[in-house]
């Protein structure tokens, strides 16, 4: 926590500067409430001014930042240490109310606004909160060298993901800790491979270094919860040969406040909090984490989504509800569902005018999903763009009718998915050559809408394992 | 002097990580013996380097390691890269000779 503020003496006490029209013209006022009562003056540039006053100096501005003075003159009145009424600007009637005298500034007009305080001056201010607050950060300092190229230290210290990263100073990341209510000591999760416990300032260093503004922040925190519990389980995510990551789908307000992506090119670059979001999941799972690839991280080939795998869902031009509140989610609450997922694929259907054709080209695409002879093992999220949606939209179907349908279609025989079935060594034990069974397991396609309005396509991306010993979708609501 | 503040304070940087491992970069280990290890001998082109580096390149053969020889094109400038490659594919430790 900052430590605490300079006392304040007690009486009246004004903040002024030189610098401030206003503050020249009640100079007069101050010295005639001088006359009468306690008063005492802090200048923030000149403690010559007010002349006579005998002003304090405050250039290094450290009352002003800590009582957060915002404009000059500010005038308090402080009983035993404590502020108990303050006036900005000039303002006759407030002046006279707070000091109880009368007649104040005879000859002034009535009101004059102030002038910003220096201590909110915007070149001034990052500096003066690393010093007045950077005591609030418990994270080791770590001293660059002098000749040292700032981005190429970061490298070498082995907290790249293999893009440069911002340099998380103690200015930026106080910046950064604006986007939360959280306090910075507060403990988010245990993060795997090493189950580090990870703290709010933690997440928000690793934010910097991503590029996340402070008002994605909060978008962080509810991720690395969501992927730190049991059902997502991250770190068996991280551990797999298999090619996933986490995969991270937005809902609600916060997607336009922050300025997220739901349309085109959604999977793609460009967009700030999309890339960044995903990047600094990635970075804690990697920096407090400890999960490095060749170390815990195991994957044969990953996938580039591993970098950073974070969109939003189109909700306003969807047909159905948002995918969080089919997982149960309350509307029109932030939220970010985490999937553990490889690389998104293309369905191309530019010919299907009705629901039941295009249903059976999702399912022809989904039934290869890995691979078409391995059932149930595997969920998916199924992102269906504005173009296909509006089929299934102008037919009437809701997200139920035609996730049933795809379930129905993807029921497959024995005989075609047993090992040795179509030549293929491939496959599930020959007792189940007389079932037949589904692709997916129930609540196992995901259906997000997003992407650009021109293209008949649709995108499919592939999960890791299901279920108690893999990992499962998770939600977490998005909290300030 | 805020601008002196945030202009030091941009040298320092948060620890990104759970700091288990230490800030500084540790050191490979050292080598537990000479026999049978490859140990490459760095003349920086600095007069009479070579004398130095013969006599150790006696001492290391008579224990048993095997030893190669590389020279920087000048001691004014960092060893080349690929050179620098070159002694790290080949070699298990290396020795950099000061001369004068």
């Amino acid at each position: 926590m900052p430590s605490p503020r300079p006392a304040l003496p007690s009486g009246l006490v004004a903040v002024v500067k030189r610098d401030c029209p206003t503050c020249v013209l009640v100079a007069p006022v101050l010295a005639e409430l001088a006359a009468r009562t306690r008063l005492t003056v802090y200048s923030q540039d000149d403690p010559e001014f007010p002349e006579g006053l005998d002003a304090v100096d405050d250039s290094d501005l450290e009352v002003s930042y800590r009582h957060e003075i915002e404009a000059v003159p500010t005038l308090l009145r402080v009983e035993d240490g404590v502020e108990v009424e303050r006036a900005v600007g000039w303002q006759r009637d407030d002046w006279e109310k707070l000091t109880g005298a009368r007649g104040l500034g005879a000859g002034l007009p009535d009101w004059r606004p102030g002038c910003g305080s220096r201590s909110v001056d915007p070149d001034l201010r990052p500096g003066l909160r690393v010093r007045f607050e950077a005591s609030a950060l418990r994270a080791r300092r770590v001293e660059l060298a002098p000749l040292e190229d700032e981005i190429e230290a970061l490298f070498a210290r082995g907290w790249s993901d293999g893009l440069p990263l911002v340099p998380p100073t103690l200015a930026r990341v106080l910046a950064m800790l604006d986007g939360t209510s959280r306090s910075p000591d507060e403990v988010v999760a245990l993060v795997p491979p090493d189950l580090a416990p990870c703290t709010v300032e933690k997440v928000a260093i690793n934010a910097v270094m991503a590029g996340c503004k402070p008002e994605y922040l909060p978008v962080v925190l509810a991720a690395l919860e969501a992927v730190c519990t049991d059902a997502f389980n991250i770190h068996g995510v991280l551990a797999t040969t298999m090619p996933v990551g986490p995969v991270l789908v937005v809902n609600g307000p916060i997607r336009r406040r922050i300025g997220m992506n739901s349309g085109g090119n959604v999977f793609g670059q460009g967009n700030r909090a999309n890339a960044t979001i995903g990047r600094a999941l990635a970075l804690l799972i990697r920096n407090v984490g400890g999960g490095r690839p060749g170390e815990v991280d195991r994957a044969t080939h990953g996938n580039p989504g591993k970098l950073s795998f974070c969109f939003a869902e189109d909700e306003e031009g969807s047909p159905w509800e948002p995918l969080s509140v089919s997982l149960g989610a309350p509307p029109g609450r932030d939220g970010v569902t985490v999937f553990a997922g490889e690389g998104p694929r293309c369905i191309v259907d530019q010919l299907s005018r009705d629901p039941e054709s295009l249903s059976r080209s999702f399912a022809a695409c989904l039934r290869t999903l890995h691979h078409p002879k391995l059932l149930m093992a595997f969920d998916c999220v199924l992102a269906v763009g504005p173009e296909h949606a509006r089929v299934f939209a102008e037919a009437g179907w809701s997200r139920e009718q035609l996730t049933q349908r795809l379930h129905e279609l993807l029921l497959i025989p024995g005989s075609e998915f047993v090992r040795g079935a179509g030549g293929i060594a491939e496959g599930l034990p020959e007792q189940l050559a007389d079932a037949a069974l589904p692709k997916f397991r129930p609540g196992g396609i995901l259906v997000v809408h997003c992407g650009g309005s021109a293209g008949l396509f649709s995108e499919v991306i592939g999960g890791w394992v299901n279920g108690e010993a893999g990992s499962q979708p998770v939600h977490r609501e998005i909290r300030p | 002097m805020t601008h002196d503040l945030l202009e030091s304070a941009r040298r320092l940087v948060l620890d990104p990580t759970s700091e288990r491992a230490p800030a500084v970069r540790e050191r490979l280990p050292r080598l537990e013996g000479l026999e049978g290890r490859t140990v490459g001998l760095l003349d920086i082109s600095k007069a009479r380097g070579d004398l130095f580096l013969d006599r150790l390149e006696e001492r290391l053969r008579e224990r048993g390691a095997t030893v190669l020889r590389f020279k920087k094109p000048t001691f004014t400038k960092p060893a080349p890269r690929d050179l620098r490659q070159e002694i790290a594919v080949q070699c298990d430790a290396v020795v950099e000779a000061l001369a004068d």
